[in-house]
């Protein structure tokens, strides 16, 4: 890649170290985790609560499935050219019982992917623009 | 049952790839189903009308611009918009609309024409929006469909070979459809040779985005008898639930699903509960059906949609496929219209043409697909935003 600085490809849904964590929110009053964050009514049917805390989520989950992107998906995704075809896992954090999508880190394909193994967050490029490199938040096998 | 409604008539424009105006498929769907229901177009009170917001026309009203394209006759209108189910949900209206006595026969109608290529969301930097921030982080539709097939092939072993039964099975039985977009009978080395979209599934493991439209005339039972249809198959239910908190599958367009932490709470697949309410409003249960027509957007999805309509136990569906059982002549065909593996999605049509199919076959009239001696069908769907539906219908 280039010298260019980092910049979050979203501002404020993770922190933006090498092992990052997504930023959600968890209610007050019931224990619901939100992400994205949620901060203004909480979403348990049962639950009236408008109070959160902001809370960084599990880094560490397990696949609860996982696919690829053969074909460049449309705008607003910015696909390298040529587009390069790129591994997506769905994990479940077990403390906040919840499914979170990502991109999985560069380097791994769903050959090397499996329901129920465990995967940890890695902070990686999404797409570069003039200024910067805009990094996301990606799923990579935890014992790589 | 006071809910049922008498469907007298049905219509569907073909499914294709022409891009004309949506308004001309409904017209033509209309028309046909008053044709068939021998209603006048003067007659009709209630224009229910399936609505689409996406490919260029979010300024039209669906049912207003139908009954206008019908000629103004003054009957009142109704516009659903649910996604996938607006169909369902415009049948649902038009059932309270003549369930409250307002009514007697009504119209339901809807059409679609669909851009090329996937489709994406509006354009600019607006992270607020979920369907926005999947597409930035390269997350599209076939990704949704290609978690649930491979999550199959995990936990219950099914295979490559097993989704292209799928295909062959509903490419054949689509291939005798004259409303069809798709009419050629393949094999699975047809679908093992098309490109891989999202891996598991391949290019023709996934349904294509289809013109359409389709109509249906309903009215009381009274009214049937009244014009000498009193053997008219019904309308025994329509559920339109939304997910129950909290929804444990990743749905399109989420980037996560509800937590699930909070005490008390369970995590739950939306697609499941969709037919509970239909069964119980029908009064029937799964052992009663004798045919489904669902949402196979993908064909893995139909093997889960097996499931969810409980015509299988979790994780079998798969076994009934390869036993011969939900084709045609089987225990529980599946998807006789040759389903959208055949079609492609027309949304505001889709469901419709769903029940289009239901009425044909439990009136015998569906020639090379007949299911012989159909009773009661059952449809099921699911879309964006937490809209889904099943419709119950019997001879």
């Amino acid at each position: 890649m280039s010298g260019k600085p980092q910049a979050p490809a979203i501002e404020g849904w993770y922190t933006m170290e090498a092992e990052t964590r997504l930023i959600g929110s968890c209610c007050k009053s019931c224990g619901t985790y939100f992400f994205p964050k949620q901060s203004h009514y909480c979403k348990n049917p049962d639950c009236e609560s408008t109070d959160f805390d902001e809370v960084e989520l599990s880094r560490t989950g397990h696949v609860w499935s996982y696919t690829n992107a053969s074909y460049q998906p449309p705008a607003p995704f910015v696909a390298p050219d040529p587009f390069e075809p790129y591994a997506i896992a769905a994990v479940q954090l077990e403390k906040e019982q919840m499914v979170v999508l990502g991109q999985v880190a560069d380097g791994f394909s769903v050959d090397d992917l499996k329901v129920g193994m465990p995967m940890e967050l890695v902070l990686e490029p999404l797409h570069e623009t003039e200024d910067d490199v805009k990094v996301t938040w990606k799923w990579r096998p935890l014992s790589h | 049952m006071s809910n049922e409604i008498a469907i007298l008539g049905a219509g569907m424009h073909p499914w294709g790839k022409w891009g004309h105006n949506f308004v001309e498929y409904g017209v033509a769907a209309a028309r046909e189903a008053l044709a068939d229901a021998g209603v006048p177009w003067r007659d009709i009170t209630f224009v229910s009308g399936g609505a689409t917001v996406r490919c260029g026309y979010p300024g039209y009203v669906a049912g207003a611009t139908f009954a206008q394209a019908l000629g103004w006759q003054g009957a009142e209108v109704n516009t659903s918009y649910a996604a996938c189910a607006s169909g369902s949900q415009a049948l649902a209206a038009a059932r309270n609309k003549i369930a409250a006595g307002e009514c007697e026969v009504a119209l339901v109608v809807g059409a679609d024409t669909t851009p090329k290529g996937f489709l994406a969301p509006a354009g600019g930097y607006r992270p607020e929006d979920p369907d926005w921030v999947r597409f930035y982080l390269g997350i599209t539709n076939p990704t949704y469909f290609a978690l649930y097939a491979r999550r199959r092939m995990d936990l219950y072993g099914d295979t490559l070979d097993d989704f292209a039964a799928v295909k062959v099975k509903n490419s054949l039985i689509g291939s005798k459809n004259p409303r069809a977009r798709y009419r050629k009978a393949f094999s699975a080395e047809d679908v093992a040779a098309s490109a891989m979209v999202a891996d598991p599934l391949r290019l023709m493991d996934i349904c294509a985005t289809s013109d359409g439209g389709a109509a249906l005339i309903v009215s009381s039972v009274e009214y049937a008898k009244k014009i000498g249809k009193a053997n008219a198959p019904r309308v025994a239910a329509i559920s339109t639930v939304t997910p129950t908190f909290a929804s444990g599958v990743v749905e399109m367009p989420d980037i996560a699903t509800d937590s699930a932490a909070a005490d008390g709470v369970e995590a739950l697949a939306y697609r499941s509960t969709i037919p509970l309410k239909a069964y119980e409003e029908a009064g029937i249960g799964p052992e009663d059906i004798s045919l489904a027509e669902v949402y196979d957007l993908s064909t893995a999805l139909e093997l889960d949609w097996i499931e969810d309509l409980q015509l299988a136990p979790r994780g079998e569906a798969a076994q009934l496929l390869r036993a011969g059982d939900t084709a045609i002549g089987g225990k529980i065909p599946v998807n006789v219209s040759g389903g959208l593996a055949c079609f492609g999605e027309a949304v505001p049509a889709q469901a419709l043409a769903q029940v289009c199919e239901l009425t044909w076959q439990l009136r015998g009239e569906a020639g090379d697909r007949q299911v012989e001696g159909a009773k009661v069908g059952i449809t099921a769907n699911q879309g964006l935003f937490g809209h889904g539906s099943s419709v119950i219908v019997k001879a």
